[in-house]
C-alpha cells in the first residue's frame, strides 16, 4: 500500500533522513518509533509530500506521492493526523468533523457523510456528547480524538498519525491506542509515528525503530517489544553491559 | 505444505524491498554496536548512509572465518551477553573454535526458519522426529530440535551414535522422520539391513539430511533402503545454523530463506559476483540476526543459484546442493575439480559409497591425475574384461562430468589409508 | 589568595519559566563542576532548549538564580554572560557566508578584542598587531579541532560536518571557561558524530567545562560525566550516565508506560 524507498530528506544542508526504506501492507498497523530528534516528524512530512525528499521515492498505491499535490493525496485515500492535534478551537466539534468530510463531497459521496459521522461518534462516544461544544474547550485527549475523527471523515484507506500520545496522561493514551487498533480492525491501514514505543508496539503488527534519521531495527511488533536494542536507541549504549 | 506461506511465497519485488529495509537496519546496527564492523567499514570508506540499493552490497567488506577466530569469543556480538540466551560454537578443526550467540528473538526466528525447512521436507505436527545429530555446542541438533518443536512434531532428542539403539527407538517410538547427516543415515540404513529388519516394518516417511555434502545418487540409495523421501538442508553456525535453506519435495535445489539471508555467489579468485546461475562461492549476509549479525560471510561453500521458479509455489530462490568447498578445490590442468564430483561419479557407477583417493603428479608441464578406487571384492574374481569395462566407464564419465581425463586404477578393499575412519581423499604430489 | 576549586562553575537554583499557560521549566536546580561534561536530555517538549536559553541569557527567567564563576548571571544580557566566559553554539548553524572558515572563527574573537573585529577587518591603523594575535589564536583553535587545513576555504563550501566544527571553533575562540553546546551532533552522520564526541572530550580535557543539549544518545552516554533528565519542564534525574540509563522513571519517560 505504501512503499518508501531510499528516502533522504532534510532542511537545507541539514540531513535529517538518511536513505531509509519501509513499507506498509493493507490492513496492518505499522509503527515508526524513536526518541525525539530521530526524524519521525520529518519522515511523516516527507511521506505526505509536505516536505520534498532530496532522494528516493514514496509510493502510495504505486503512485509517487511527491508528484501529487497534498490535497490530492488525501483525495486518494491517505490522511494525516498531525502532531499537536491542531483542531479548530473556535468551531464546534461537529463542524470540525464535517470539515474532514469535504473530500467525500468532492468524491460525490455527500450522502455517505451522515453515516460516516455516525461511525466516528461510534468510535468516540465522548465526541457525540460534546457534539456542539467548541473544540477549544475539549481536553487534550478529546482533542486528539477529534483530530483522528476528522481524518476518518475523509474515509482514508491509510491513516497516518503523528505522535497521538504526546502530552496525554497514560490512561488516555491507553484509550486512544485502543481506538487506533479498532480503526485497523475495521479495515483502515494505519501508519503510527510514536515516541511511546511500548504503547505503540502493543497494538502494532510491525514496527521500525528510527534513530538519528536511520532505521536501525525493523520487525514484528512483538519481537521488537522484546528487543533491548530499542532501549539502546532511546537511551544509548548499554553501559552496564560493556564489560562482557 | 508451507510453514510461513506469506514469507515463503512473497512477491519478488516485495521481497527485495524487505531485503533492502533489513539490510539498511542491519548495517546501521552493526556500525553502531560492533567495533569490528565500524573499523572495517571505515577502512573501506563505507558509510551505512551511502547504501542506496541491494547492488551496493559489493561495497561492503567480506567477513572470513579468521575474523571470527580473531574476535574469540564474544568480539563480534552486537548485544551484551545479558541479552544472549544461547551460545554455540563450531568445532575448531584448525585450533580456536568460533563462537556464536542468540537472543530470545534469534531463537524464535531460527525455530521458524527450521520450521520452514522441515515443513518443506514433509514434516507436520503429526510426525515423530528423531534427531540423530550430536547434541552439544554444534548447532545442528538444537536448531532442528527447536524447529521441530515449533512445527508441533513429537521430538526424540536421540543424538548420534549407538546405532542399534537408534533403530530400536525408531521401531518402538514409531519414528516417522529421521534428521541426521546423510552419512549417518547411510550407516543406519546399512545396519537395518544387517539386522535383517524389513524397512517396511518401520514407520519412517521422511529423511532430512544436512551438515555435509552428499550426492543425488546417495539420496536415491537412502530413499530405497529406508523407504523415505529424503531432502537436503543447508546452514552454518556462523550465520545461524541449519535453516538457511532447504529442499522442498520436488527435490531440486534448496530454497534459501532470502527474507533473512542475503546470498551472493562470487568467484573465489576475483571476489567478483559470478553470472546468475553460475557456480561460485556462496557469501551470506544476515538480515535479521540480533546477537550475531554477519556481513558478507565467506562460506567457502560452492554452489549456484537457480533463478527458475519452482513448481512448489515458493518464490524463495533455490541454491543447488553444495558442490564442494573452495578450500578443497583442486585445479587440475586449469580445471576446477572437487573431490565431491569424483565421488558422485564413482557412486553412480559403483552403486555404493566409494572409497577412493585422488593422486596428482606433475609430469613435465602437465598435471597427471589418477583416481584409486577400492573395488568391491567380487570384481577381482571377475574376468579382466569386466574390470577393464568398469575402468573405461569411470574414465568416460569423469571426462564428461569433470572435463578432464584422469587415470583410474582399481585397488583392493581397505588398501587406501584412512584417518579416523575417513579416507584421505587427495594426495597432491605437485611442487607448485 | 587561591580560591579552592570546589565550588561548581555553574549553579542553577530553582529556575522557572512560564509561557502563557505552559510551565516550560519548573523549579529546576543543578550544578556543573569545573572540567566536566554535563548533558541535558529529555523527550520532546521537556524544556531543554528553554533551560539552555535561560542559562545563556537569551531568555529571562521568572524565578530562581543562576551563578556562574561566583557571579549571579540571571537577568544579564547574553553578551554580558558571554563576556564572563560562557560561550554557546546553536542548533542551526549560524556561519557567515562569503567569509572563510578562519574569518568565521575570528568573529568569535571579537568579544576579546579591544579594537574590535570590524576595525580589524577594515584594516584600521593600530589594529594590525592585535589582528595578527587574533588570527594566530583562531588558527590554534582550528588546529586543535583538526580543521586548520580549511582555514582559507569559504565556510559555506565546507561539508555540513565541517561547518559544525567551525562553529565549535568559533565558540572556543572566545577562550571561554564554559561552552554551551546546542545539539552539536544534529545532522551529522555516524562517523562525524563519533568524531564530534572526541572533539568535545578533547575540549573538556583542556579544562573547559561543557554543558550540552543533545538527542543523540550514542554521543551523550559516551562523553558525559553527568546527565540531567527533564520531563515536562521538571528535573527527574541528575546522575551519572549508567544510573540515568537504568533509572526506571527515565525509561518510562522515554519508552512509555510498561503496562499501558
Amino acid at each position: 500500500m505504501l512503499r518508501v524507498h531510499n528516502l533522504s530528506a532534510g532542511y537545507g544542508s541539514l540531513h535529517v533522513l538518511r536513505r531509509l526504506s519501509l513499507h506498509v501492507k493493507p490492513g496492518e498497523i505499522v509503527t515508526i518509533i524513536g526518541a525525539n530528534g530521530a526524524g519521525k516528524s520529518t519522515l511523516l512530512r516527507t511521506i505526505t509530500g509536505l516536505l520534498r525528499a532530496s532522494s528516493g521515492e514514496v509510493l502510495f498505491k504505486g503512485e509517487d506521492i511527491q508528484r501529487i499535490p497534498p490535497e490530492q493525496v488525501v483525495f486518494r485515500g491517505c490522511s494525516l493526523v498531525p502532531e499537536g492535534r491542531q483542531v479548530f478551537a473556535a468551531m464546534p466539534v461537529r463542524e470540525n468533523l464535517l470539515l474532514g468530510a469535504y473530500v467525500q463531497h468532492k468524491r460525490g459521496k455527500r450522502d455517505e457523510v451522515a453515516h460516516d459521522l455516525d461511525r466516528v461518534f461510534g468510535l468516540f462516544p465522548v465526541l457525540r456528547q460534546r457534539e456542539h461544544q467548541l473544540a477549544g474547550t475539549l481536553s487534550g485527549g478529546e482533542q486528539q480524538m477529534l483530530a483522528i475523527g476528522r481524518a476518518l471523515m475523509a474515509r482514508p484507506t491509510l491513516i497516518m498519525l503523528d505522535e497521538p500520545s504526546m502530552g496525554l496522561a497514560p490512561l488516555i493514551v491507553k484509550d486512544i491506542f485502543h481506538i487506533i487498533a479498532k480503526i485497523r480492525d475495521e479495515g483502515c491501514t494505519v501508519l503510527l509515528v510514536e515516541q511511546n514505543a511500548r504503547s505503540a508496539l502493543k497494538i502494532a503488527n510491525r514496527g521500525y525503530v528510527l534513530e538519528t534519521g536511520r532505521i536501525i531495527l525493523e520487525g514484528d511488533a512483538g519481537d521488537l517489544l522484546a528487543n533491548r536494542e530499542i532501549q539502546r536507541a532511546y537511551l544509548g549504549k548499554d553501559l552496564d553491559g560493556e564489560n562482557k | 505444505m508451507f510453514w510461513q506461506q506469506e514469507s515463503e511465497c512473497m512477491d519478488r519485488k516485495e521481497l527485495e524491498q524487505l531485503q533492502l529495509e533489513r539490510l539498511e537496519s542491519t548495517l546501521n546496527r552493526v556500525y553502531l554496536n560492533v567495533p569490528f564492523y565500524l573499523k572495517k567499514f571505515d577502512e573501506m570508506g563505507f558509510n551505512p548512509d551511502d547504501l542506496s540499493s541491494l547492488d551496493d552490497l559489493g561495497k561492503l567488506p567480506f567477513t572470513a572465518k579468521s575474523d571470527l577466530r580473531e574476535n574469540y569469543p564474544y568480539g563480534l556480538f552486537a548485544f551484551p551477553l545479558r541479552e544472549v540466551v544461547r551460545v554455540h560454537a563450531s568445532s575448531g578443526t584448525t585450533g580456536v573454535s568460533t563462537v556464536v550467540g542468540y537472543t530470545r528473538n534469534d531463537i524464535k526466528t531460527w525455530s521458524n526458519l527450521v520450521g520452514r525447512v522441515l515443513t518443506a521436507g514433509g514434516v507436520t505436527a503429526d510426525d515423530v522426529v528423531q534427531i540423530s545429530f550430536n547434541y552439544g555446542l554444534f548447532t545442528g541438533a538444537f536448531g532442528l530440535h527447536y524447529g521441530a518443536e515449533r512445527v508441533g512434531a513429537s521430538v526424540i532428542p536421540m543424538s548420534s551414535g549407538n546405532t542399534k539403539r537408534q533403530i530400536k527407538i525408531m521401531q518402538d517410538f514409531k519414528t516417522t522422520a529421521l534428521v541426521s547427516t546423510p552419512s549417518y543415515a547411510m550407516l543406519i540404513a546399512d545396519t537395518i539391513r544387517e539386522m535383517n529388519i524389513d524397512p517396511n516394518s518401520l514407520s519412517l516417511k521422511w529423511g532430512l539430511f544436512g551438515a555435509e555434502p552428499w550426492s543425488d545418487s546417495m539420496r536415491r540409495e537412502l530413499e530405497q533402503k529406508l523407504m523415505i523421501k529424503a531432502t537436503d538442508n543447508y546452514g552454518l553456525s556462523e550465520v545461524m545454523g541449519p535453516g538457511v535453506a532447504g529442499e522442498c519435495l520436488h527435490q531440486n535445489g534448496l530454497h534459501i530463506s532470502e527474507d533473512h539471508f542475503l546470498v551472493e555467489v562470487i568467484d573465489p579468485e576475483t571476489l567478483q559476483p559470478v553470472k546468475l546461475g553460475e557456480v561460485g562461492e556462496m557469501v551470506i549476509t544476515t538480515l535479521t540476526k540480533e546477537a550475531f549479525p554477519m556481513i558478507r560471510y565467506r562460506t567457502r561453500d560452492l554452489t549456484r543459484l537457480m533463478p527458475e521458479t519452482c513448481p512448489c509455489g515458493r518464490t524463495l530462490r533455490r541454491m543447488s546442493r553444495v558442490m564442494g568447498r573452495t578450500d578443497d578445490m583442486l585445479i587440475i590442468r586449469g580445471v576446477n575439480v572437487f573431490p565431491s564430483q569424483i565421488e558422485a561419479v564413482l557412486f553412480d557407477v559403483e552403486g555404493t559409497e566409494p572409497h577412493y583417493q585422488i593422486v596428482i603428479d606433475r609430469k613435465g608441464a602437465l598435471d597427471d591425475a589418477t583416481v584409486l578406487v577400492e573395488a568391491s571384492e567380487k570384481i577381482f574374481f571377475d574376468e579382466m574384461k569386466k574390470q577393464k569395462e568398469l575402468i573405461d566407464t569411470i574414465k568416460k564419465r569423469m571426462a564428461s562430468e569433470l572435463g578432464i581425463a584422469v587415470e583410474v586404477k582399481l585397488v583392493e578393499k581397505k588398501t587406501i589409508e584412512r584417518f579416523e575412519g575417513k579416507a584421505k581423499r587427495v594426495i597432491d604430489n605437485r611442487k607448485l | 589568595m587561591i580560591v579552592p576549586d570546589i565550588m561548581p562553575l555553574l549553579e542553577v537554583n530553582n529556575i522557572g519559566k512560564r509561557f502563557g499557560g505552559l510551565q516550560a521549566v519548573k523549579d529546576v536546580s543543578f550544578s556543573v563542576q569545573r572540567g566536566t561534561i554535563k548533558a541535558v536530555i529529555g523527550p520532546n517538549g521537556a524544556g531543554k532548549t528553554t533551560l539552555f536559553n535561560l542559562v545563556s541569557g537569551f531568555l529571562p527567567s521568572d524565578t530562581g538564580t543562576i551563578t556562574f564563576r561566583d557571579t549571579a548571571i540571571h537577568g544579564k544580557e547574553p553578551h554580558q554572560i558571554a563576556g564572563l566566559g560562557l560561550s554557546r553554539t546553536f542548533q542551526h548553524i549560524r556561519l557567515f557566508s562569503h567569509m572563510t572558515a578562519l574569518e568565521n572563527v575570528m568573529v568569535g574573537r571579537h568579544v576579546k578584542g579591544r579594537a574590535g573585529f570590524l576595525a580589524g577587518m577594515l584594516g584600521l591603523p593600530g589594529t594590525r598587531r592585535e589582528d595578527q594575535a587574533h588570527r594566530d589564536r583562531a588558527l590554534e583553535v582550528m588546529d586543535l579541532l583538526g580543521i586548520a587545513a580549511f582555514a582559507d576555504t569559504d565556510a559555506t563550501s565546507l561539508s555540513y560536518g565541517q561547518q559544525r566544527v567551525v562553529e565549535l571553533a568559533r565558540a572556543l575562540a572566545t577562550e571561554p571557561a564554559m561552552l554551551l553546546l546546542d545539539e552539536p551532533a544534529a545532522g551529522l552522520n555516524m562517523r562525524e558524530t563519533a568524531d564530534m564526541a572526541k572533539l568535545i572530550m578533547k575540549i573538556r580535557d583542556r579544562g573547559i567545562t561543557v554543558l550540552i543539549v543533545e538527542h543523540d544518545m550514542s554521543l551523550v552516554m559516551n562523553i558525559s560525566d553527568e546527565i540531567v533528565v527533564l520531563s515536562y519542564g521538571e528535573k527527574i534525574a541528575d546522575d551519572m550516565p549508567l544510573a540515568v540509563q537504568q533509572n526506571p522513571h527515565v525509561i518510562r519517560v522515554y519508552l512509555g508506560e510498561d503496562d499501558a
